[in-house]
């Protein structure tokens, strides 16, 4: 990769288990735990996992929701890089123009009590952009975009008056109308029904063309990755254990835990049958876990040398596919 | 052909609301035989969640069956009172229910949970014998027995789904629904439950209606597709033929919106509008206004459900050519 946009370094968020009020915490989840990638501008990389795999609080972590527990993460801008990590105050602000984040469910994600217009115009408001005027020109210029036409009819309805596609629509003027760089997209299609969710995708992939937007694209659902995604990045408890080029990664999984997880996806088509690939018990708990390879209790392929040894580190196995196994 | 056990004729049912009756079913008709797996699919607010609940007759008290009936081995169930609607709901037809977590009651232990279940439906009851039966099914859907002793707070998420499959076949029912069991799953455990449920379905040779908005997972566990938009049953096939040959263009349009993993990377394409409001559904047929192919008549008249040969029923007054 010769150009960079985002490029994440050893990043870690561990969240205290309290203990009390006065008591300092012994015991942490390790949520997300030195983790590294980097996207390309105009790139869309998907991070894909189960539910508490920490794709969720890795993306909160780059647009600074949460703030890392260690590690970097740089945002080129203007030709040099930024680290966003240590961002504060009137930077951290400034910050927020070129990165924004849309949320899974657009039904929690709107206050119900504000119109269309002040929901986008919101955002304008809190970076001091432009006056009422331009701002109403810039919020029914991002209806347009969005496919939410005659602006005039939505700009002053509220949520409710809605559907699903419509209001996940009205999500993502609210994220690009400041004109960011880069977008986090946290599952935005995954409460949407079949029917809504194509445009949904196609609406994403469209804006990203047209207003040079970079996404990082949350999914548990690999078939939807395979269609937002250039690259894919497979989480498991904390760490990524196998990121690929889409195509590669579907065709040619390594890591036992991407294997799996690609032999259990139901496939549309009856004349198909699938190649199970079984693996023992559910997710552990992310609670203080040993220093071995995270995905050793569940591995049909593990052996003792996995069990002596730290987590494996991501190595390179040629043409950009990486993994996190010490098997593969 | 066997003789079907569950026939269900021009069913009909509307929730009262404030603004008006909302048709949540409209006309539908299927029957079901022993052992097949009927998957019926259709995005949220199709009615097919409302279809399942006119079976069982749990119906909410805005909502009425407005004409048809559900004939089991016969017997038809709409004019029954909710005393004789008491002998065969579990006991004949029972239901896995959608969230698994709110339907185990957080206070009682998992196994008591199932064994009061038994006791309500059951007229034999004996405490002991009930015991041993839910640690048979217990074993029969992948659990260990000594969880009985548990709270559903202890249990995970599949876990808690497969407990509640427990319960669903604690009365040894002919008929099984299952309401989206494994939406709020995690793939890997999905796939897992969905293959034990599909091999215990076949073993006690029950008939089976599986309701999913992921077309995916019902071409996995049916013999019988039938694919409801806005209240009504627009096709019904068999598996190979709703996939491979479908007949109502909604039908095509849904399958070819679905991303999948395997294959060559083909457009997928979009379906214009969204779903109809069911206060004021129009005219004729229902999908007409984000159909490629209507035109004057489908505005008009409602397209009859009709048979195309092999078991293939449509309702459209331009079918594919399959």
């Amino acid at each position: 990769m010769t150009e960079v946009l985002v490029r994440v370094e050893g990043l870690s968020k561990f969240f205290p288990l309290t203990r009390g009020l006065f008591r300092e915490s012994r015991e942490f989840i390790h949520a997300v735990e030195d983790v590294s990638f980097a996207i390309a501008p105009g790139e869309s990389l998907g991070l894909v996992g189960e539910s508490g795999s920490g794709k969720t609080t890795t993306g909160k972590l780059l647009v600074r929701l949460l703030d890392p527990t260690a590690g970097h993460i740089y945002l080129r801008s203007n030709g040099s890089e930024v680290d966003i990590a240590t961002l504060r105050g009137k930077d951290l602000k400034a910050f927020r123009r070129r990165v924004q984040m849309i949320f899974q469910d657009p039904y929690e994600s709107l206050n119900p009590r504000l119109t269309i217009f002040d929901t986008i115009a919101e955002p304008l408001m809190v970076q001091g952009i432009g006056n009422v005027l331009e701002r109403e020109e810039m919020v029914a210029e991002m209806l347009v975009l969005v496919g939410l036409t005659p602006p005039s009819s939505f700009m002053f309805r509220f949520p409710h008056e809605l559907s699903g596609g419509q209001r996940q629509r009205v999500a993502i003027a609210r994220a690009l109308v400041v004109g960011p760089t880069f977008v986090v997209a946290d599952e935005p299609t995954s409460m949407l029904d079949v029917s809504i969710r194509t445009g949904i995708m196609y609406l994403m992939q469209d804006l990203a063309q047209r207003l040079g937007v970079t996404y990082l694209y949350i999914t548990h659902d690999l078939a939807v990755a395979r269609y937002m995604c250039q690259r894919i990045a497979v989480m498991y408890l904390g760490k990524i254990v196998e990121q690929a080029e889409t195509e590669e990664l579907l065709q040619h999984p390594q890591h036992p835990y991407t294997r799996a997880l690609i032999s259990a996806v139901p496939i549309p088509d009856p004349r198909i049958k699938r190649q199970a690939i079984e693996i023992k018990g559910s997710i552990p708990t992310p609670i203080n876990p040993p220093p071995r390879c995270r995905f050793y209790d569940r591995c049909p392929i593990a052996d003792a040398f996995c069990e002596q040894n730290d987590h494996p580190p991501l190595r390179d196995v040629g043409g950009g596919h990486y993994v996190a196994c010490y098997k593969a | 052909m066997t003789e079907p056990i569950l026939y269900v004729d021009d069913l009909t049912m509307h929730y009262t609301t404030r603004a008006g009756d909302v048709s949540a079913v409209d006309n539908v008709s299927f029957t079901l035989t022993k052992g097949e797996s009927l998957g019926l699919v259709g995005e949220s607010g199709c009615g097919k969640t409302s279809v399942a609940i006119c079976l069982l007759k749990l119906l909410p008290d805005n909502a009425r069956i407005k004409g048809g009936h559900i004939y089991l081995d016969g017997v038809d169930l709409v004019p029954l009172s909710e005393e004789q609607v008491r002998r065969y709901r579990w006991r004949r037809i029972s239901m896995i229910f959608q969230a698994a977590m709110n339907s185990l009651n957080p206070v009682y232990k998992v196994g008591d949970q199932i064994v009061e279940a038994m006791e309500t439906h059951l007229e034999n009851f004996s405490y002991p014998a009930a015991r041993e039966k839910v640690a048979e099914l217990f074993r029969l859907v992948g659990l260990d027995p000594a969880l009985m002793e548990q709270y559903p707070h202890e249990y995970s998420g599949g876990m808690r789904q497969r407990a509640v499959i427990a319960m669903a076949l604690a009365c040894d029912p002919d008929i099984i629904i299952a309401d989206e069991p494994t939406t709020a799953l995690d793939v890997i455990v999905q796939d897992r439950i969905l293959k034990e449920l599909r091999a215990i379905q076949q073993k006690l040779n029950m008939g089976m209606i599986y309701i999913s908005h992921d077309i995916a997972v019902i071409a996995e566990v049916s013999d019988c597709v039938g694919v409801m938009y806005a209240g009504r049953l627009v096709e019904k096939a068999c598996t190979e033929e709703i996939f491979h040959h479908p007949i109502h263009p909604y039908t095509a349009g849904l399958m070819s919106a679905f991303p999948s993993i395997v294959g060559p990377k083909r457009e997928l394409t979009m379906l214009p509008g969204e779903p109809p409001d069911l206060l004021n559904p129009p005219p004729g047929c229902r999908f007409h206004p984000r159909c490629p192919y209507a035109t004057e008549i489908c505005r008009e008249q409602v397209p009859e459900f009709k048979d195309y040969g092999g078991d293939h029923f449509a309702a459209c007054w331009h079918p594919l050519e399959g």
